[in-house]
C-alpha cells in the first residue's frame, strides 16, 4: 500500500448540526473555485477541499487551529491584510486568494527566519520525513541577492537554491542543543524544533495528559515534558506527540536507525479491545521484514488517529528471539523438546487426540480458542472441536473475562454485545464508568472519554481504587463511589432503587419497550435496596449515591462504561443484568450518548464469542439446542453437531483431575498464568495425556505440553479482528508467516489429519463461510471491509454498512427484559486470617500476562507486579513502599513487592498479573460466576506480611 | 508515567497548601498562588511545581511552563542581596547602560548579591532607576549601591 501520508486537511471539521447553531452550509470562493462548507469551517480547510493545499507547518486537523507558523496567510476581498487562513472561518460569499505575489512574500520571509535555525545537516530533510526541507522547496526563499524565484524559475533546482539560503543565513540557532533519548521509542532533538506546539497540542488535546509544554519565552521557547526528561515525566508515550511533530524533532528511534520504509500495510492493533488501526510502515520482503514504525490511522473508526504506547511502540516481541519457530515434540512432559516437522508433529496430535477418543469416549478431547486470534482462525478451531473431535468442548478465553457480559446482554437486549460505538461517548452528558480503568487499560478510549469529560460531561467512577480518571490533570469525577469488591450488585440496586422511587424512571419507555416491569419496579423499590440499607455492604456514603443516581437519570444522554470490574465476580453476570435494568428504566438505550458499553480486555474478545467458541453456542450466539441452527452446520459440514453443550474451561480442568478428560488443544492463551487457582490448573495439566499448545512463545502452559505449535503474530496474520464496538476491522500480514503455516492452516491439518478433510483457500474463504452461516455476519466479505474500511456487525445483508448504534427501534429480542437481581455476597469473605481483600487489573505499559510487552522495551515503566496497599494498612503491618511483601490467600501465596497509596482504600490492597514470577493467580480462588464461571479475580480475601524489608529502610 | 510525589518535604508541602488554600479551585489561581509562595518561600521549588499542579488538577507541565515564562519566578533559592537595574527605553536616555555594565562589574566578585536587568520600574521621571534588596531607587548610581550592599570578595 501507499507510503504517502494520509490527507491532512488543516483544522478539524465543523459538522453540520442544527443544535450547534450551524444549519446551512456556506458557499465560499478561493482561487476562483467554489466551494460549499459548513459555516465555521476554516478557509485553510476549506482551501484543502477544493484541492489547493496552502503551506502552514503548525495547522494539522486532528488539533484544534492555532495560527502560530504565520505560513498559511491569504488574501480576502475587502478583508485587511493577510489573515491566517487556519484561524479564519468561512462566511458566505467569502473570495480568498492564496497564492498572490504578496502572500509569497511574506511566506518566504518567514520561511528564511524558519530554515536559519534549522539544521543544515537536518536527517529529516533529507529522507523526507521532515517537513521544512518540503515547504522551503514549496515557498522557495530567495537566495541573497537574487531576484529569481525558485519555484516558478525552471532553470533554479529548489534544492540547492534553499541550501544557499541557509548557508547565507548566520545568526543564533539551537543547534547545539542536546537530544533527549530517554524514552525507548523516540528521541526528541530540540536543534531540528520549530516550536509549532503541534507536540504540546497533541498531547493535551489527543492524549489528554498535558505532560507538554512550552518552556521560556522568546529565543529560548523550547519544548519540554515538564522540565525533565521524557521519561521521567508524566509523559505516558502514547506517541501523539511524535505523530503531530512536522518535522524530524520527535522521531521513533526505529525510524531514525532503519531509515524510510519501503512499503506498507493497513491492519489493527492486537492489543486491548479498542482495536485500534494502524499502518504497519515496513521495509524489505518475505521473512527479511522489518517494521519501520506503525502509526495509527485517521480513518480508523475505532482511533481516529490516536494510539497507546502498546500498539503504536510494542511490537518487537513479533522478532523476539524468543520466539519459537518450529514444531516441538516430547514424550512426556520431563523430557527435553524435540525440535520436529510440521508433519510430525500435525501427526502426533491428530493420532493421540484419535487414540484417546477411541480408548476413553469422543469427550475426552477438547479446545480452546483465544481472543488474540482471528475470526477466521477461531472459526475453524470451533469447527475443528465440533466436527472433527465430534464434540462441543470448545471454550475460549473470553471465559475468564467478558462471558457475564455475552450472557447477561443477551439475556436483557437479546445481543451479546455493547450497544454502542465509541464515537457515542462524544455525545454523553453523563458517563458512569463501573469496574473500567479505561487510562491504563483501554487508552485510546480513554483519551476520547476524557476529551468529553473536559468538555463538561459528568463523571461518575465506582471503583474501589481511586483511578487515575477519578483525578489527574484536567479531569476529576463528579463522584468517586468506592464501591468494595464483590459488592456491585449492592451498588447498582441502590442506584436504581433512588431513580424508580424518586420517580425519576422512564415511564413511557418501560411501557413501551421492556417487560417484567412491575415484578422489577417492585423488588428494586424494596427497602433493602435503599442506599441507606446497601451503605453498609458497598460502603458508598448513601448520600452520594443518590446524588449521583438522581444526575444519572437526568441525563438527557447518560451512558455506562464497565470493564473486567464488573464481570470477574460471583455475581458477574447478575451485575451485568443490573446495568442493562438501570439504562432501560431510564430510557438510556437507542441513541447516541448513551448505552450499556463493555471494554472488552483482548483484541478480539467480541469475535472470539461472536465465532461459537463457547461450548453452548454456534456462531452468532445460537444455542446448540437449537435443531434448525445446527442443522445449517450438520448440512455444510456434513457431520452430527452434538445438542448438548460440552465442558466448560474449569468444568474441562475437573473433568481431568477426575480422569475422564485427556487432550486438549489451546491456542493463545497461557492458561497456567492467567486462570484462577494456578495450582489447580496446573494439576489438571499434569493429568493429561496430550496436552497441544499453540503461541508465540513457550509458556506456564507449555510446561505442561507435550506438543508445541508455534504461532503467528498479528503482523503476520491476515483475517478480521473485532472491537468492543463490535466493529469488524481488517488485520493484513505485514510478513507472511514465520513459521511458514498460518494459524488456521495448522488447524484445518489436524481436522484433517483425524479423518475430517478442512481445507479453504485463505482467510477470505472462511469469512465467505461465517457469512453464509451466521445472519449477523451475512454482508460481511474481505472484499467489502477493504472498500468500507470497518463495518459493525450486525450486517445483515450486503445493502447494510453495519450497525454503529443497536436497539435504536426496538429490541433484537423484541422487548427488553428487566430482571430480578437479588444481591448474594460472595461467599469469599475476609476474616481475621484474611483481613483484606485483593483485587486485580492492569496498567498501561503491560499487556496481560505480558507475554508480549515483557518482551518489548515497555517494562522500562513496569518491570515488576506491586503490591498497592493503604497507608493505614501498611503501617499495621509495618510494611513501606519497596518492601517484599507474602500475599497470602486460602489457596496460596506470592511474594512481591509493596507501594504504599493512598490510591487504595482501607481493606483493599491491589496488584496486576503481568509477570509470571508474581503468579497473582496464585492466590485467586476457584469462585466464578454463577452464570458462566467466569472466574472471581476480583476478589480475594488476603493476608499481607513483611517478608523482608528492602534494603533502603536501614539507612 | 511518574508519580506525582518523589522526594517530598511534608513540612514545605503543607506550608504550601496552607498558602494557597484561600484561593479557589481554579487554574487562573496559578499565577497569584506563585506569588504567594515566592512572596513566603522566596523561590518555587520543584516540589512546589507538584503541589500547586496537584492543587489545581493541572499538569506538572502545565504549571512548569508558566513559571518558566515569567524571568521574575525563582526556581532556586535567592542569595542574601538581590540587585536589578532598569534598561527600558527611558532609563537608557539618562544612562543606565553605563550603569548596568558597571553594577555588574562592582558585584562581579560577589557571591552573596545577584544583580539582574529589568524592563521598566514605572520610575521613568527619576531614571535611571533600579531596586535594591526589593526597595526602588531612583537617579541610581553604582556608589549608591555599594553603599546601601556593600560588595564582599568571594
Amino acid at each position: 500500500m501507499t507510503l504517502a501520508p494520509e490527507r491532512d486537511f488543516g483544522t478539524p471539521p465543523v459538522t453540520l448540526d442544527p443544535d450547534q447553531g450551524v444549519a446551512a452550509p456556506v458557499m465560499v470562493t478561493i482561487d476562483g473555485i467554489p466551494v460549499s462548507v459548513p459555516a465555521g469551517t476554516s478557509v485553510l480547510r476549506a482551501a484543502a477541499l477544493a484541492g489547493i493545499d496552502i503551506p502552514r507547518a503548525c495547522a494539522t486537523d486532528s488539533l484544534a487551529a492555532f495560527g502560530s507558523c504565520r505560513l498559511c496567510l491569504v488574501e480576502i476581498d475587502g478583508a485587511r491584510g493577510t489573515p491566517a487562513s487556519c484561524t479564519t472561518a468561512c462566511a458566505e460569499g467569502l473570495v480568498v486568494h492564496t497564492d498572490t505575489e504578496q502572500v509569497r512574500d511574506l511566506r518566504r520571509g518567514v520561511m528564511e527566519l524558519y530554515l536559519s535555525d534549522h539544521p543544515v545537516d537536518c536527517v529529516g530533510c533529507a529522507d523526507g520525513r521532515c517537513d521544512i526541507a518540503r515547504l522551503a522547496r514549496e515557498i522557495g526563499p530567495l537566495p541573497v541577492g537574487s531576484t529569481t524565484d525558485p519555484t516558478t524559475d525552471p532553470t533554479t533546482d529548489p534544492t540547492v537554491a534553499i541550501d544557499s539560503v541557509r548557508a547565507s543565513l548566520v545568526g543564533l540557532t539551537h543547534g547545539d542543543a542536546s537530544r533527549d533519548d530517554s524514552n525507548p521509542y523516540f528521541t526528541f532533538d530540540p536543534a531540528a524544533c520549530i516550536v509549532c506546539s503541534r507536540c504540546v497540542r497533541a498531547c493535551a488535546e489527543v492524549q489528554g495528559t498535558f505532560a507538554l509544554t512550552i518552556q521560556g519565552r522568546g529565543f529560548d521557547s523550547v519544548v519540554t515534558a515538564g522540565g525533565t526528561d521524557f521519561l521521567g515525566s508524566e509523559c505516558v508515550s502514547c506517541g501523539a506527540c511524535v505523530q503531530a511533530c512536522p518535522t524530524s524533532a520527535l522521531t521513533e528511534k526505529t525510524r531514525r536507525a532503519l531509515g524510510p520504509p519501503t512499503r506498507s500495510v493497513d491492519t489493527t492493533c492486537a492489543y486491548c479491545g479498542v482495536g485500534c488501526s494502524f499502518r504497519a510502515e515496513v521495509q524489505g520482503e518475505g521473512a527479511a521484514t522489518e517494521v519501520v514504525r506503525m502509526l495509527p490511522l485517521r480513518t480508523g473508526g475505532a482511533n481516529e488517529g490516536h494510539s497507546c504506547v502498546k500498539g503504536r511502540f510494542a511490537v518487537g516481541y513479533a522478532a523476539h528471539p524468543d520466539r519459537q519457530l518450529q514444531p516441538l515434540m516430547r514424550e512426556h512432559i520431563d523430557d527435553p523438546w524435540q525440535p520436529v516437522s510440521w508433519e510430525v508433529a500435525i501427526e502426533r496430535v491428530a493420532d493421540g487426540f484419535r487414540a484417546l477418543q477411541q480408548e476413553h469416549g469422543p469427550g475426552a478431547i477438547g479446545g480452546i480458542s483465544s481472543s488474540r486470534c482471528t475470526n477466521e482462525e477461531v472459526y475453524v478451531v470451533q469447527k475443528m472441536v465440533r466436527a472433527a473431535f465430534g464434540n462441543n468442548n470448545i471454550d475460549t478465553c473470553a471465559r475468564v473475562c467478558h462471558s457475564p457480559t455475552g450472557y447477561g446482554l443477551g439475556q436483557a437486549f437479546g445481543t451479546s454485545a455493547g450497544t454502542q460505538d465509541f464515537e457515542s461517548v462524544e455525545h454523553a452528558d453523563v458517563i458512569l464508568v463501573i469496574g473500567a480503568n479505561p487510562t491504563d487499560a483501554h487508552p485510546v478510549f480513554a483519551s476520547r472519554l476524557k476529551r468529553r469529560i473536559r468538555a463538561g460531561a459528568t463523571l461518575i467512577v465506582a471503583d474501589p481504587r481511586r483511578i487515575d480518571l477519578v483525578r489527574s490533570p484536567h479531569v476529576e469525577a463528579n463522584w468517586h463511589l468506592p464501591v468494595r469488591p464483590g459488592t456491585n450488585v449492592a451498588f447498582v440496586n441502590a442506584m436504581a432503587h433512588v431513580i424508580v422511587t424518586e420517580g425519576l424512571a422512564d415511564d413511557a419507555f418501560l411501557a413501551e419497550r421492556c417487560e417484567d416491569v412491575a415484578a422489577y419496579l417492585e423488588f428494586i423499590s424494596g427497602p433493602e435496596h435503599s442506599p441507606e440499607a446497601t451503605e453498609e455492604i458497598t460502603t458508598i456514603p448513601a448520600a452520594d449515591l443518590r446524588e449521583a443516581a438522581r444526575r444519572f437519570a437526568a441525563g438527557p444522554n447518560s451512558a455506562i462504561y464497565y470493564g473486567l470490574g464488573v464481570t470477574e465476580h460471583s455475581q458477574g453476570s447478575t451485575m451485568v443484568m443490573g446495568m442493562a435494568n438501570l439504562a432501560m428504566i431510564t430510557g438510556m438505550i437507542g441513541r447516541k450518548g448513551v448505552g450499556v458499553n463493555p471494554l472488552r480486555g483482548q483484541n478480539n474478545v467480541q469475535g472470539s464469542c461472536d465465532m461459537g467458541s463457547f461450548p453452548h453456542e454456534l456462531p452468532g450466539y445460537r444455542h446448540v439446542s437449537r435443531p434448525e441452527v445446527r442443522e445449517i452446520y450438520d448440512r455444510l459440514w456434513g457431520v452430527r453437531i452434538a445438542p448438548e453443550p460440552g465442558l466448560r474451561i474449569p468444568n474441562m480442568f475437573d473433568a481431568a483431575l477426575a480422569g475422564s478428560f485427556r487432550g486438549l488443544y489451546v491456542q493463545g492463551e497461557d492458561i497456567a498464568q492467567s486462570d484462577p487457582n494456578t495450582r489447580h490448573v496446573e494439576a489438571a495439566l499434569r493429568a493429561m495425556d496430550l496436552v497441544v499448545v499453540h503461541d508465540l512463545f513457550l509458556n506456564e502452559t507449555s510446561r505442561f505440553a507435550h506438543v508445541f505449535l508455534p504461532g503467528t503474530s498479528f503482523l503476520e496474520k491476515d483475517g478480521t479482528f473485532t472491537n468492543a464496538e463490535r466493529r469488524i476491522n481488517r488485520v493484513r500480514p505485514a510478513m507472511p508467516s514465520k513459521v511458514g503455516k498460518d494459524e488456521w492452516q495448522v488447524v484445518c491439518d489436524i481436522a484433517t489429519a483425524m479423518g475430517y478433510p478442512m481445507t479453504y483457500a485463505g482467510p477470505a474463504e472462511i469469512m465467505a463461510e461465517v457469512a453464509a452461516t451466521t445472519p449477523t455476519f451475512a454482508g460481511v466479505s474481505f472484499e467489502r471491509l477493504d472498500a468500507l474500511g470497518s463495518m459493525q456487525w450486525p450486517v445483515e445483508d450486503t445493502e447494510s454498512t453495519g450497525t454503529p448504534i443497536m436497539h435504536v427501534d426496538g429490541f433484537v429480542r423484541g422487548r427488553g427484559r428487566l430482571m430480578l437481581t437479588e444481591y448474594v455476597p460472595t461467599t469469599e469473605r475476609t476474616t481475621r486470617r484474611f483481613p483484606l481483600l485483593l483485587t486485580t487489573g492492569r496498567i498501561l505499559s503491560q499487556y496481560n500476562v505480558g507475554a508480549q510487552t515483557r518482551r518489548t522495551a515497555n517494562s522500562v515503566w513496569h518491570p515488576e507486579d506491586v503490591l498497592e496497599i493503604h497507608p493505614a494498612d501498611a503501617e499495621l503491618r509495618g510494611v513501606a513502599s519497596g518492601d517484599t511483601v507474602e500475599l497470602a490467600s486460602r489457596v496460596g501465596a506470592t511474594h512481591l513487592r509493596a507501594l504504599v497509596s493512598e490510591r487504595m482504600p482501607v481493606g483493599v490492597v491491589y496488584t496486576t498479573f503481568h509477570h509470571p514470577v508474581t503468579g497473582a493467580n496464585v492466590v485467586t480462588t476457584d469462585n466464578s460466576d454463577w452464570a458462566t464461571q467466569c472466574p472471581e479475580y476480583k476478589v480475594t480475601a488476603v493476608q499481607v506480611t513483611v517478608a523482608n524489608a528492602a534494603a533502603h529502610r536501614g539507612r | 508515567m511518574s508519580t506525582r510525589h518523589d522526594g517530598v518535604d511534608p513540612e514545605r508541602e503543607a506550608t504550601v497548601r496552607a498558602l494557597v488554600a484561600r484561593y479557589a479551585v481554579h487554574r487562573t489561581a496559578l499565577l497569584p498562588m506563585l506569588h504567594d509562595v515566592q512572596e513566603h518561600l522566596g523561590y518555587i521549588s520543584r516540589q512546589d511545581i507538584l503541589t500547586l499542579a496537584d492543587v489545581l488538577n493541572l499538569s506538572i507541565a502545565d504549571v512548569h511552563g508558566v513559571v518558566s515564562f515569567y524571568t521574575d519566578f525563582r526556581t532556586s533559592p535567592p542569595p542574601p542581596h538581590r540587585i536589578s537595574v532598569c534598561r527600558g527605553e527611558a532609563c537608557q536616555a539618562v544612562g543606565c547602560e553605563a550603569l548596568y555594565a558597571a553594577t555588574l562589574t562592582a558585584y562581579r566578585e560577589s557571591v552573596d548579591t545577584e544583580v539582574t536587568e529589568v524592563f521598566c520600574l514605572g520610575n521613568c521621571a527619576l531614571g535611571p532607576s533600579g531596586t535594591a534588596d526589593g526597595r526602588l531607587l531612583g537617579r541610581l548610581t553604582v556608589d549608591r549601591l555599594t553603599a546601601l550592599i556593600p560588595p564582599a570578595r568571594a
